[in-house]
């Protein structure tokens, strides 16, 4: 019924979450001069895209790499609840990491992992803002 | 090497279902997707090829020829076009119309018109559904 091959499925979510970008390894005028606007104390919000994409053969019965309410369940479970209308900086995985969008990606990587079926993920890309974006896929 | 990437727009109807399966199990899978009628949807076709700039032109492909191969090969069958009734890759239910097969499908359209043009190669298909999704192939295994 279908092709051989490998094929991706992608497909867009977005959360609402505060951060602050600041390292108690730096003193205060080495963070404001590596963070910049990014570090003023109380935080400020973006509205970020996270971008899944799955990858794997089609499925023959469904023409599918993944259900895409099997994804939707998922992401909502292990990345929308956790961090849509939070502050990241209380999030327990940034307790020791600053929460950068480079290290948010990683963070929802890792998330996803756990909860896909092993070998499914592909890569998350997440769009901080309509002009900087951050990918990571693993490697 | 360089990629350059042509986008079109094209609106089709689909629905899913599996004929193996009974109408309980085609609900539960495919959800809203599995209404018999149909529903639609405007696609995006993104089409990337993979070449060297042209010395003389600076043209890793002519953008208006691969338009013209990406109207020929896919969109001329696609638009305005019930995938599951009138298109020859899913019609009778020979393949889902889902947008993986519909990528992989694409592929298979405009891969040997490009080989043959002895300019490029095609890199990547890109399909999306709406704008917040979307499936891939690149080609192989």
């Amino acid at each position: 019924m279908s092709g051989a091959g490998k094929a991706y499925f992608g497909r867009r979510y977005m959360l609402s979450a505060s951060h602050r970008l600041h390292t108690d390894a730096l003193t205060a005028e080495q963070n404001r001069a590596a963070y910049g606007k990014c570090n003023n104390p109380h935080g400020h919000g973006h509205n970020y895209i996270v971008e899944v994409l799955v990858g794997g053969p089609v499925d023959p019965a469904t023409g599918m790499v993944i259900n895409l309410m099997d994804l939707d369940r998922t992401v909502n479970a292990k990345i929308l609840e956790r961090f849509d209308h939070r502050d990241l900086n209380g999030d327990a995985l940034f307790a020791t990491q600053v929460p950068t969008t480079e290290n948010l990606c990683r963070a929802i990587y890792g998330l996803l992992q756990g909860g896909l079926p092993a070998g499914q993920l592909e890569s998350v890309r997440v769009e901080e803002t309509e002009n900087n974006f951050f990918e990571y896929n693993g490697a | 090497m360089i990629l350059l990437t042509r986008r079109a727009t094209f609106s089709a109807a689909h629905y899913y279902w599996n004929e193996a399966w009974s109408a309980e199990k085609n609900e539960q899978v495919f959800g809203r997707c599995s209404n018999r009628h149909g529903h639609g949807h405007n696609y995006t076709l993104e089409v990337t090829v993979a070449g060297q700039a042209d010395p003389v032109t600076g043209f890793v492909v002519d953008l208006k020829w691969l338009k013209d191969v990406m109207e020929r090969e896919v969109l001329s069958a696609w638009d305005h076009r019930h995938l599951n009734l009138e298109v020859e890759e899913f019609a009778s239910g020979r393949m889902m119309p889902t947008s993986e097969n519909m990528a992989m499908a694409a592929w298979r359209r405009l891969e040997p018109a490009i080989r043959a043009a002895q300019g490029a190669q095609l890199n990547r298909i890109r399909l999306y559904e709406t704008p917040e999704i979307f499936a891939e192939y690149r080609g192989g295994a």
